[in-house]
């Protein structure tokens, strides 16, 4: 349009006006120009996009949003663009940010649209959010919407994966192995019969059971003749599998909080087959009190389901922080439990396996990272599972023992598995010299004070070094980050 | 948990007797290890000897289930095998009915097996006599009582039924509340 002016103006040019037309030209650019700036600032746009060929973005402020809310929400597509778009700005921020606008009200306005948009409560978008890069968080939220493909497990005490296979194509199933990782994992694409219903099933030769549960297994790796412990087994997947691996002997105990749950965890092991399990209704809690001794632990801790959302999106709105709070202070004590059941002169085994199938960390890292700090005989060996991402070592300013790196975590849009973590933890012989090094050092210092002063008095000045250090030492026990030691002057008295 | 009395083993090794005869030896003296009976809530558990006893420091209102049930006992001291003594009985059956792919899920609905359904039997089996049902893999699908011997089933319309329904599979699904 600007040109097609131009062009009209310039066709008219004469000598005797040029002069005239050239200062109107000049003032109308300066004009232009002007509005340009207006425009730009208005709608909070760069000139990069424009160079780019995309479409100005602009973000709402909160004002806006509030009557936005009040109109009863905008429109879907509008909030799916507005994602995208919160999404490409905060990847290259310092290209594409509008002036004057700071990263935590992008950052703002993306968590508004996707709790919104996903359908999850703000509290729970805003956890899962920070887990990853906001690329990769979209997709993990763009996945939950996703269904996982259906699986199952071949009992190898009935028969082999081969034949049980080509018994369901006979029945028009159609089916595929799951990766090389397992050799009893089957996928099912789609059957004409319900898969959990078919004389197959009903005579115990495979088990419906996600990919992700096939994990903790794995990597607990039981041995035939141990004595296993699940702590929270039903419906009894993992420890069918346990058993299988096992070949019907040694012993597992599989316990199961709910009476309710204890049910249909027996039918599945009868159903399968499995013949070393004694199943008991035990709070996990009580463990090493009821029967200790194990070889080896599998702790699937009740968890809040993050990783799960796609089968149940009540997770989406049913969880707060305090529930989170509530699941992570149980896994914790949980865990201490199964490290206690666990006997440390096992000849072969002395392994617990702690998995959830969450995705936050606070339910994972943090729980492994607790249990290494409490309990000084256990460390962390690898899983020996060929994928999956490694645990985090520090996060948001938490850090974690490095060896967390050993831990697996799996994703529902990487892996196409249900959100998984996966720890394996080894327990040693208890040390004794390190409780006594502990114990005497406050022994010493109570001496030594007694012997030098006579009259009993507070020394602020001489107190407030001994003060910070345990500020200093409460912090670090906490798993903040602590500035380096201030060279104290030491009071003289 | 406790042993059986007398005459609860009776009641036992009767009903197994029924389907497994004189094979029934074999489940108490196995090669590789002892096996035990165990009464725990009318419910008899078949069980090695060395789960057993670790299995006894579950307090009894905290233990649910241990080794494989066998069946229950009805308040009127009657013994009632469970579809979860399959795996014994399919083992060590003497008698045992193939049937048709067709009469398989009829089967596992819980209806009686008929003459048209019918696959194979074992030769010379005699009249209600504790049998096996296996479908034509050999996948052991239930367990029932015959209505007529093997020779007279030869003479019967498709219709009529053969293997009175005991126990089947399917109750895994159907019964799974009341099974345990």
């Amino acid at each position: 349009m600007d040109s097609d002016a131009e062009d009209s103006d310039e066709e008219k040019i004469t000598g005797k006006n040029i002069e005239a037309k050239s200062r109107a030209l000049d003032r109308k650019v300066a004009l232009e120009a002007e509005i340009d700036k207006e425009e730009m600032q208005r709608a909070g746009g760069h000139a990069d996009e424009e160079d780019d060929g995309l479409v100005m973005f602009d973000l709402p402020t909160a004002e806006e949003r509030e009557e936005e809310k009040k109109k009863g929400g905008p429109d879907v597509q509008e909030v799916q663009r507005r994602i995208q778009e919160c999404a490409r700005v905060l990847g290259d921020f310092k290209r594409y940010a509008a002036k004057g606008r700071s990263r935590s009200e992008y950052l703002e306005q993306i968590l508004y649209d996707i709790s919104n948009y996903y359908g999850y409560n703000d509290f729970l978008a805003e956890k899962l959010f920070q887990l990853f890069s906001v690329d990769e968080a979209i997709e993990f939220f763009e996945a939950n919407e996703v269904p996982r493909p259906v699986t199952i497990r071949t009992n190898t005490l009935r028969t082999r994966r081969r034949d049980l296979a080509q018994a369901l194509i006979n029945r028009g199933v159609n089916l595929e192995p799951i990766g090389k990782w397992t050799n009893v994992g089957l996928q099912i694409f789609e059957s004409p019969v319900p898969i959990g219903a078919t004389p197959e099933y009903l005579g115990g030769q495979y088990m419906l059971q996600a990919a992700s549960s096939f994990l903790p297994v794995i990597a607990l790796g039981p041995v035939p003749n141990e004595r296993v412990l699940d702590m929270a087994s039903a419906p009894g997947g993992k420890t069918t599998y346990l058993s299988a691996l096992m070949q019907n002997t040694g012993i597992i105990f599989a316990n199961e909080i709910n009476k309710a749950r204890t049910k249909s965890l027996t039918a599945n092991i009868h159903r399968m087959g499995c013949k070393n399990v004694v199943v008991c209704s035990y709070d996990g809690r009580e463990f090493p009190k009821v029967i200790g001794g194990f070889d080896r632990v599998l702790l699937d801790a009740p968890c809040s389901g993050t990783g799960v959302i796609s089968k149940d999106s009540s997770v989406k709105i049913n969880k707060s922080e305090r529930d989170f709070m509530l699941l992570s202070h149980l896994q914790k004590q949980l865990i201490l439990c199964a490290i206690d059941s666990v006997d440390p002169a096992s000849a072969t085994g002395g392994y617990v396996v702690y998995s959830t199938c969450s995705v936050t960390v606070d339910e994972n890292e943090a729980v492994i990272d607790y249990a290494l700090r409490k309990r000084p005989n256990v460390k962390l060996v690898d899983t020996g599972l060929e994928f999956g991402r490694e645990g985090f070592t520090s996060y948001r300013g938490k850090i974690f023992d490095p060896k967390l790196n050993l831990t697996r975590r799996f994703y529902p849009h990487v892996h196409n598995m249900d959100g998984f973590f996966v720890a394996k933890l080894k327990v040693e012989k208890r040390k004794k010299q390190q409780k006594t090094a502990g114990k005497d050092e406050p022994m010493l210092n109570g001496i030594e004070e007694e012997g030098a002063e006579g009259e009993v008095g507070f020394d602020s000045d001489e107190d407030k070094p001994i003060i910070q250090d345990a500020k200093r030492k409460q912090l670090k026990a906490k798993g903040y980050r602590v500035p380096p030691r201030k060279p104290v002057v030491a009071p003289v008295a | 948990m406790r042993p059986l009395t007398e005459e609860e083993s009776k009641a036992v090794f009767a009903k197994l007797a029924n389907y497994i005869g004189k094979n029934l030896v074999h489940l108490i003296d196995r090669p590789d290890d002892t096996y035990c009976f165990r009464l725990h809530r009318d419910r008899v558990f078949y069980v090695s000897e060395k789960s057993m006893r670790l299995a006894v420091s579950v307090a009894r209102p905290n233990l649910v289930s241990l080794g494989t049930c066998f069946g229950k006992f009805s308040k009127s001291g009657k013994f009632k095998l469970h579809i979860t003594a399959l795996d014994f009985l399919a083992q060590y059956a003497k008698y045992k009915v193939w049937i048709k792919p067709n009469g398989e899920m009829p089967f596992l609905y819980g209806n009686h097996v008929v003459k048209a359904h019918l696959g194979r039997i074992t030769e010379d089996t005699p009249e209600h006599q504790g049998v096996v049902v296996f479908n034509m893999n050999d996948v052991p699908l239930g367990f029932g009582v015959t209505a007529r011997s093997t020779i007279d089933t030869r003479k019967l319309d498709p219709t009529a039924i053969i293997v009175f329904h005991q126990a089947d599979v399917g109750e895994y699904l159907r019964d799974e509340d009341t099974l345990f």
